[in-house]
């Protein structure tokens, strides 16, 4: 068993070389498959060229690969360090986002600081994953099932949910709740009190459909009847469906998908990535793509149920579940299966920040993996029992 | 499950129950995440393979797009096939800003190419104002072959600009024809709403004369080209290719040589002719002076122009032979004579005094002759056109009579001409004047006698009106001869129907008729003729538009010469010719021409000498069977492709 000897190696202070051994190069590859992805369907929806989207996105994944191995080595103690001050800068760029972002498709979504477009939500959601791993890996079991405890940390996923919400980015502000309440589920919070949350929830999904925009409600509408408006906001929906059907079995072949090529798919090189590679590569594609990306997730998940503290655990679920939720949201949403809603297949799409945030988020995960014989953290909840 | 993990003992320290617990949610997690990822993979096989087909359908509709190709619009010919209105292929330089960096600039470049005006540059700016994306805009056309050449080998330098070609409707004999082959204009609204065709480019609808009325000929059917197109509509290839067909070509009866003669016969008067086969109701030439330029239309009349149009007191865009209304004065008188002889007030034989005036009722009516022409017959009453005698006829008569041989005549009705805005002129009865509430007077109809009063009729009733009276034949005028080159039944004289008028009653008022012309001391003297021994028959006619007051007239200084133009009187005269066998008639109106038998009998005369010269109604016998197809020169473009 080649992990139960490396398991049994000496834990604490090892050197960069050892820890850079103690990477699991597999999972790595599998990221880095993905980016592979990306790029030859980035040339593609470059009409056969490596401009303007596949060259810039290379480059990027390279710095990201940088930061994701840079990440990787970081030990658990100067991760819950660096939680807050993240945190903090998140909540920043929210603030500065509302005041002065860039509208796109009527809602307030980034900021260029520097020539460089800044996207806080996605930041915001690593930063919520690391900030509650770190607030709750000191809370034994018992200190779990007091309710009480649990008001801070709610608070603090509440406060980007409320500020993402006013951007307006429904969508987004949804999935940070999402992640926030996954940790709080991982970190062990009793049924009861999840059932008790969760009553309440469709007369709040009442409460916030009121006061969603005109254009949130129109996804909404569209989505559920796109026929009705064929050329306007139904059309993104139609075309992808169309695009894909006509992908078929084998597909169209690379560089020939009619509806890509054509430009009749919207946003292809973004949201709509995974569409056009379905209908170049038809199903068979679409279903490697859909096996890498659980690959991924699993991988994830196996990472972090094998962290011996509950720092790395609750890191690496959180981490996981956000790019599970990217995946999902994004694959859903491409299908017609829920409304459109401008989230990016991470590592595919084309996009800096969301592929650099993925990628730091990688890189924490990779880090749980590296340090998962740590028992960082362990002797405080145990003297606290 | 701890005794499972051996490295377990080295974490006595870790929190057992959530270790266990986590461990427990975390598969369930992954469990969601992987039943959520399945289940879009089951949809997207569905998608993807299960409903392909139908995407695959949907895809295709998505980029093969039909488009309609425009219809050349029919022709015009004349009688002998000379073409009166045609299309002709325009190049047009085009840009398409959405495809330039910088419009201005490369405008700028194109001028010291090719000059542009200032017209030019109003009209440039004025489109992009109001320009839509990826519409074209022109920026010049009627490009030369040389022109062209200069914007092909300076293309790289001039990103955005493309030719194209379209059609521009033609009318070579500019204002000659104008009222009859009216003009086109481009559709609005309203028009592409009764007929979508007309919403394709470069589409033009007709707005006057015989292009509007015979629209549905010309108009043609739509060509389909099935082509590959982007999102935003680019062409990528063309998939198939369904000509459109041309509009149909229009005959008229017109003879143009003959229209010219006409025209230059009547010189710069403003004034009307109608020139109509007897036999069958053919136009031969309808003019009206003075008149306009129809090509002015196609590209959208300027302010002035339209200003410089409505303020002529000669109204050049009214068709004075259908839409003009005058009084007929003495060429009513004919008609009054077959309406007495109808209702048997008088026969040929009666006669009545003239003393130079009329006295009824309290009022004097006075005839032209205030001397009197003593006792007349109806041949002479027609020959002196006398006005005492036909006040007498006209009171016997009664308007109701009158009105009844009238509608016979093709007086007071709308004839079936195929033009636009035709009038149909007015014969009074006292139950039209008692729908305006006012009571009739015998004298309104004792001065109708005379064709004054209420009685209005155009140029075109005249004639039609002669014509009846010479043939005996009910024709009613008619302008088309032949629709994409079938001739029509109404050309032929057989066509027609007689006349519910007893021919003796005819022939007495075409023998007062032909003593007008042709007789000693007869008032139309001025219209005789003698061509190869074929002689003519006519009626004058001075129809006051002012009346003048009784004082005046007896003071004896009355000179209608020295009125103002707009006041004095219009001068007529109706004719037919040969008299024998009567083959043409010819109504000649002179608008405020003052006296009949020098002005306007003289007119006729030599228009009916130019008439039975060129004889444009023989190639009705022997159909001149000259090859339409030659002319269908390079003018016309077989079809036009639409970008």
């Amino acid at each position: 068993m080649v992990f139960e000897k490396r398991l049994l190696r000496p834990e604490p202070n090892f050197k960069i070389l050892n820890k850079l051994q103690r990477i699991n190069w597999l999972y790595v590859g599998l990221v880095c498959l993905l980016a592979m992805i990306g790029y030859f369907a980035q040339y593609s929806a470059g009409g056969g060229s490596s401009y303007p989207f596949a060259y810039p996105q290379l480059i990027k994944f390279c710095v990201g690969f940088v930061i994701m191995i840079g990440v990787a080595l970081l030990p658990p103690q100067i991760l819950v360090k660096l939680a807050w001050p993240l945190y903090g800068l998140a909540i920043l760029l929210l603030l500065a986002v509302l005041h002065m972002g860039h509208v796109g498709k009527g809602a307030e979504r980034w900021i260029i600081i520097g020539g460089i477009v800044i996207q806080p939500s996605e930041l915001m959601k690593i930063s919520l994953v690391l900030l509650l791993s770190s607030w709750f890996y000191k809370m034994n079991w018992q200190q779990m099932g007091n309710p009480l405890r649990l008001v801070i940390p709610a608070i603090l996923v509440l406060i980007p949910v409320m500020l993402v919400l006013k951007e307006p980015n429904l969508g987004t502000a949804l999935i940070i709740g999402f992640i926030g309440a996954t940790i709080f589920f991982a970190a062990g919070m009793r049924w009861y009190l999840i059932l008790l949350v969760l009553v309440p929830v469709p007369f709040l999904f009442k409460i916030v459909y009121n006061h969603l925009h005109d254009y949130q409600k129109a996804r909404i509408t569209t989505f559920l009847h796109p026929e009705n408006d064929p050329l306007g906001a139904g059309y993104n929906i139609i075309q992808s469906k169309i695009a894909l059907g006509s992908g078929g079995m084998w597909g169209q072949g690379y560089l020939h998908g009619t509806q890509g090529q054509l430009n009749f798919l919207p946003e292809k090189q973004t949201d709509f990535i995974f569409t056009m590679i379905a209908e170049e590569w038809g199903f068979t594609g679409g279903i490697c793509v859909i096996g890498l990306l659980l690959l991924i997730v699993v991988g994830g998940m196996i990472i972090s149920m094998r962290s011996c503290n509950q720092f790395g655990r609750l890191l690496g679920v959180g981490i996981t579940m956000n790019f599970f939720f990217y995946c999902a949201v994004n694959l859903s949403m491409v299908m017609g299966a829920i409304p459109v809603g401008g989230v990016p297949l991470p590592m595919v799409s084309y996009g800096g920040s969301a592929l650099l945030t993925v990628m730091f988020g990688f890189g924490l995960l990779i880090s749980v993996q590296v340090h998962r014989n740590s028992i960082f953290g362990e002797e405080i909840a145990k003297k606290k029992k | 499950m701890k005794k499972k993990i051996p490295y377990r003992s080295r974490n006595e320290l870790s929190d057992t129950n959530s270790k266990r617990v986590f461990t427990r949610r975390a598969v369930l997690i992954l469990a969601i995440q992987t039943g959520i990822l399945s289940l879009l993979a089951s949809r997207l096989y569905k998608l993807q393979v299960i409903d392909g087909d139908k995407y695959i359908k949907m895809a295709k509709k998505n980029f093969v797009s039909k488009r309609l190709l425009s219809p050349p619009r029919g022709r015009i010919l004349d009688r002998f096939g000379t073409v009166l209105a045609n299309n002709k292929i325009n190049w047009r330089a085009m840009i398409i800003p959405e495809e330039t960096d910088n419009v201005t600039d490369i405008i700028e470049r194109f001028s010291d190419l090719i000059t542009l005006d200032e017209h030019d540059y109003a009209r440039i700016q004025s489109n992009f104002d109001h320009q839509r994306r990826f519409v074209p805009i022109m920026l010049k056309d009627f490009l030369s072959r040389d022109e062209m050449t200069v914007i092909e080998v300076n293309s790289p330098n001039l990103p955005g600009i493309v030719i194209d070609v379209g059609t521009k409707r033609l009318y070579p004999f500019e204002d000659l024809l104008a009222h009859i082959v009216g003009y086109v204009a481009p559709p609005n609204d309203k028009d592409i709403a009764q007929n979508g065709i007309l919403a394709l480019p470069g589409m033009r609808v007709g707005r006057a004369g015989i292009e509007q009325t015979q629209e549905d000929v010309l108009c043609g059917k739509a060509g389909e080209v099935q082509v590959e197109v982007d999102s935003v509509g680019h062409i990528i290839t063309e998939l198939g290719h369904v000509d459109s067909v041309q509009g149909q070509d229009v005959e008229l009866t017109i003879d143009i040589d003959l229209q010219k003669d006409i025209s230059s016969v009547l010189a710069d008067q403003s004034a009307s002719a109608v020139v109509l086969n007897c036999q069958n109701g053919e136009v031969m030439a309808m003019v009206s002076n003075p008149s306009f330029n129809p090509s002015l239309f196609d590209s959208g009349v300027s302010h002035t122009q339209w200003k410089t149009w409505m303020e002529d007191e000669r109204s050049p865009l009214t068709n004075k032979a259908v839409a003009g209304s005058y009084p007929p004065g003495s060429t009513f008188k004919p008609a009054v004579a077959l309406a007495a002889l109808e209702a048997g007030t008088i026969t040929e034989t009666t006669r009545i005094n003239c003393s130079g005036h009329y006295d009824y009722g309290g009022s004097r009516f006075h005839c032209w002759n205030k001397y009197g022409h003593g006792s007349l017959d109806l041949h002479g009453a027609l020959k002196f056109s006398c006005d005492v005698f036909f006040y007498e006829v006209a009171r016997r008569t009664g308007m109701e009579a009158i009105y009844n041989t009238c509608k016979k005549l093709g007086l007071g009705v709308q004839l079936p001409i195929e033009l636009t805005h035709v009038k149909s002129g007015l014969i009074p009865t006292p139950k039209w004047r008692e729908t305006y509430k006012h009571r009739w007077n015998i004298g309104d109809t004792i001065v109708s006698g005379i064709g004054q009063g209420f009685v209005h009729v155009t140029p075109l009733q005249l004639a039609t009106y002669t014509a009846r009276m010479a043939t005996g034949k009910n024709i009613a005028p008619h302008l088309i001869r032949k629709r994409n080159k079938i001739l029509l039944p109404q050309s032929s004289p057989m066509f027609w129907s007689d006349l519910n008028i007893q021919p003796n009653f005819l022939q007495k008022v075409r023998s007062g008729m032909f003593a007008v012309v042709n007789e000693y001391r007869g008032s139309g003297n001025k219209a005789k003729m003698d061509f190869n021994g074929k002689l003519l028959a006519g009626k004058t006619g001075t129809a006051q538009v002012k009346s003048v007051s009784r004082a005046l007239r007896e003071s004896g200084h009355f000179n209608s010469a020295n009125l103002p133009w707009k006041y004095r009187p219009h001068a007529l005269f109706i004719c037919f010719a040969p008299y024998d066998d009567p083959q043409y008639a010819i109504s000649v109106i002179v608008e405020h021409g003052n006296a009949a038998a020098s002005v306007a009998a003289p007119l006729a005369r030599d228009m009916m000498i130019a008439t039975l010269k060129r004889d444009p109604a023989k190639n009705n016998d022997k159909e001149v069977n000259k090859d339409i197809n030659s002319n269908n020169n390079e003018d016309t473009s077989k079809d036009k492709k639409v970008g």
